[in-house]
């Protein structure tokens, strides 16, 4: 039994395993396509519908409702899919392949690290179609493809940090059950109470106070600003700054309640 | 490295309303297959797992190749396998991916893994269900495959939890085959098992443990001995030489025989089963004839009965 194989414990072999981790979770969306579902099917469905249904009556028509429509359902598409990154680390716990991870020789956060990397993918799927519906509806922002791409990149960065909490909802709760209904009722409240899907000011005044300090109302007014008009305001910073702030608070928990399960 | 694959001392797991381990010290040589046997809730699962690293150690030590499985637990890591009592394997992805993924993450390059992958699907006899998702698997394969992915990096002590644990009578022969011939390429095997066949079967030693305390160890025979010795049954064809044969063993061996009551059946404690071809002998040259005679060897499960009592 010469052959055994001495793993080096550095930052080289770290990366490895979250990239062999990450890769992981790729292979399961492609034996398994349904998982893809919320961010591609879901998006096309809530475009076309919110579109016709809302258009008429908030924008005075569908044209005149897409700039505001397609970077809010952009967004919610975003926030509903960074849930399911709870919902997997669940699974995955109750699952027997997590005593195999805890038996192996790699760095313990390699598992949660490959899942939320892996989940980069998904995002950049909702924000394509998203905007690819919304284009086809129409909806031609003006500042350009070059700038839409940045919008995509905050908005998939916002998505990043907001999937850290529900990570940790997805430690600290009972079941998969469980934290499909606290991520619904989460990601609509903060979907719904931003200028996500109306402009903020037909709001009464206490939602409005509301739903301007709400994080999402500064990703989503980032998000047109940037793509429609090719600045960079101060809600992109302030998104920035909230979704570090997030991150530096949230995942440090994470990690600690984490590393405690495993 | 010391001659101890594992070692430990008065392991203690405690959980909050449980000790689910209460004190095992147990030392495993290299190249043993080591069985621990317990009824369902007996705390083998619990000490396999402080053994692999998974569930942290209350009180107590435990070594693993000398090395400290709490202190020094990246390097036990990288000295066993594991394969649990339910599949510790992804069972969405394929059989293929499965090994070269664990491959990978047990420190392998992309070509190693894949080359390895290939290597275990044949010796396992798993080749044409490669690309099959683990979920398509039947009991037995997917036990092989478990069983498979522990090896990949050929390590040289291998925790087997309740390998055949739901296995029809032939899978679990396969199964066996497959532990053995492990144990002959030269690893160090700790199975749990519930079957008392199957410890009789594998292990070269075994502890009998319940409520999370080791209330026997030993070989199988050692095991099987303490229980009482064996039994030699002889029945003669003339009730009339009953007397005459209890005498003659009296003689022989200075033990008393029992008769039954109908008189024909003698039965006798042997210590040694060597003196029985004797005995046969000596009542056959006495003109007493005998109609049939057997030599029953207590089972472990009455040994495991007798002891869990």
């Amino acid at each position: 039994m010469e052959s055994v194989i001495s793993k080096q414990n550095n930052l080289k072999s770290a990366l490895y395993d979250i990239v062999v981790m990450a890769k992981r979770n790729i292979l399961k969306i492609k034996h398994n396509p349904d998982k893809l579902i919320d961010v591609t099917v879901i998006p096309i469905f809530f475009m076309i519908v919110f579109s016709y249904l809302f258009g008429g009556a908030i924008a005075g028509g569908v044209q005149g409702y897409l700039p505001i429509i397609v970077p809010g359902i952009l967004i919610q598409t975003l926030v509903m899919s960074s849930a399911a990154t709870g919902t997997q680390l669940r699974e995955d716990l109750d699952t027997g392949v997590f005593d195999r991870f805890k038996s192996l020789p790699i760095v313990r956060i390699a598992p949660l690290a490959g899942l939320v990397t892996s989940d980069i993918l998904r995002y950049v799927a909702a924000a394509f179609f998203s905007i690819g519906t919304g284009y086809i509806l129409g909806w031609r922002p003006e500042a350009g493809f070059g700038w839409l791409i940045v919008a995509s990149l905050l908005a998939i960065f916002g998505a990043c940090a907001i999937s850290w909490v529900f990570a940790l909802i997805g430690l600290v709760s009972k079941s998969a059950a469980t934290i499909s209904s606290i991520s619904t009722m989460v990601t609509m409240m903060m979907s719904f109470l931003s200028n996500a899907f109306v402009p903020i000011d037909t709001l009464p005044h206490f939602l409005r106070s509301v739903a301007e300090h709400n994080s999402i109302t500064y990703l989503v007014t980032a998000f047109k600003d940037l793509a429609n008009h090719g600045e960079f305001t101060s809600s992109a910073s302030m998104t920035i700054f909230i979704g570090i702030l997030l991150v530096m608070i949230v995942a440090p928990i994470t990690v600690k309640i984490y590393n405690r399960k495993i | 490295m010391t001659e101890l694959a594992v070692s430990t001392k008065e392991l203690v797991k405690e959980f909050p309303n449980k000790r689910a381990v209460d004190g095992i010290s147990l030392d495993i040589k290299k190249g043993e297959i080591f069985g621990i046997l317990g009824p369902n809730g007996a705390g083998k699962t619990t000490f396999l797992r402080m053994l692999a690293t998974i569930t942290k150690v209350s009180k107590g030590k435990a070594m693993v190749f000398g090395k400290d499985v709490t202190k020094d637990a990246r390097k036990v890591r990288s000295l066993i396998g594991l394969t649990g009592q339910y599949a510790t394997v992804d069972e969405e992805l394929t059989a293929m991916e499965n090994l070269r993924l664990f491959g990978q993450l047990n420190g392998l390059s992309a070509g190693q893994s894949k080359a390895r992958a290939l290597e275990l699907l044949n010796q396992f006899s798993l080749t044409e269900a490669k690309d099959r998702p683990i979920r398509e698997f039947s009991g037995g394969m997917r036990r092989r495959l478990d069983l498979s992915v522990s090896l990949i990096v050929k390590p040289p002590l291998i925790f087997l939890d309740e390998p055949t644990t739901g296995l029809d009578p032939r899978t679990r022969g396969e199964m066996w085959e497959v532990i053995r011939n492990l144990a002959n390429d030269g690893a160090t095997i700790l199975l749990t098992t519930q079957y008392l066949e199957e410890a009789d079967q594998l292990a070269d030693r075994l502890a009998i443990i319940n409520h999370g305390r080791i209330i026997s160890q030993g070989t199988p025979n050692e095991l099987k001995s303490l229980l009482s010795d064996t039994q030699f049954e002889i029945t003669l064809e003339y009730m009339r030489d009953a007397e005459r044969a209890k005498g003659l063993i009296k003689a022989e061996i200075a033990q008393e025989a029992m008769i039954s009551p109908e008189g024909t059946k003698l039965t006798v404690k042997l210590a040694d089963t060597k003196v029985m071809t004797r005995l046969l002998l000596d009542l056959t040259q006495q003109d007493i004839e005998i109609k049939e005679f057997s030599v029953r060897k207590p089972t472990l499960d009455e040994v495991f009965l007798e002891l869990t009592k």
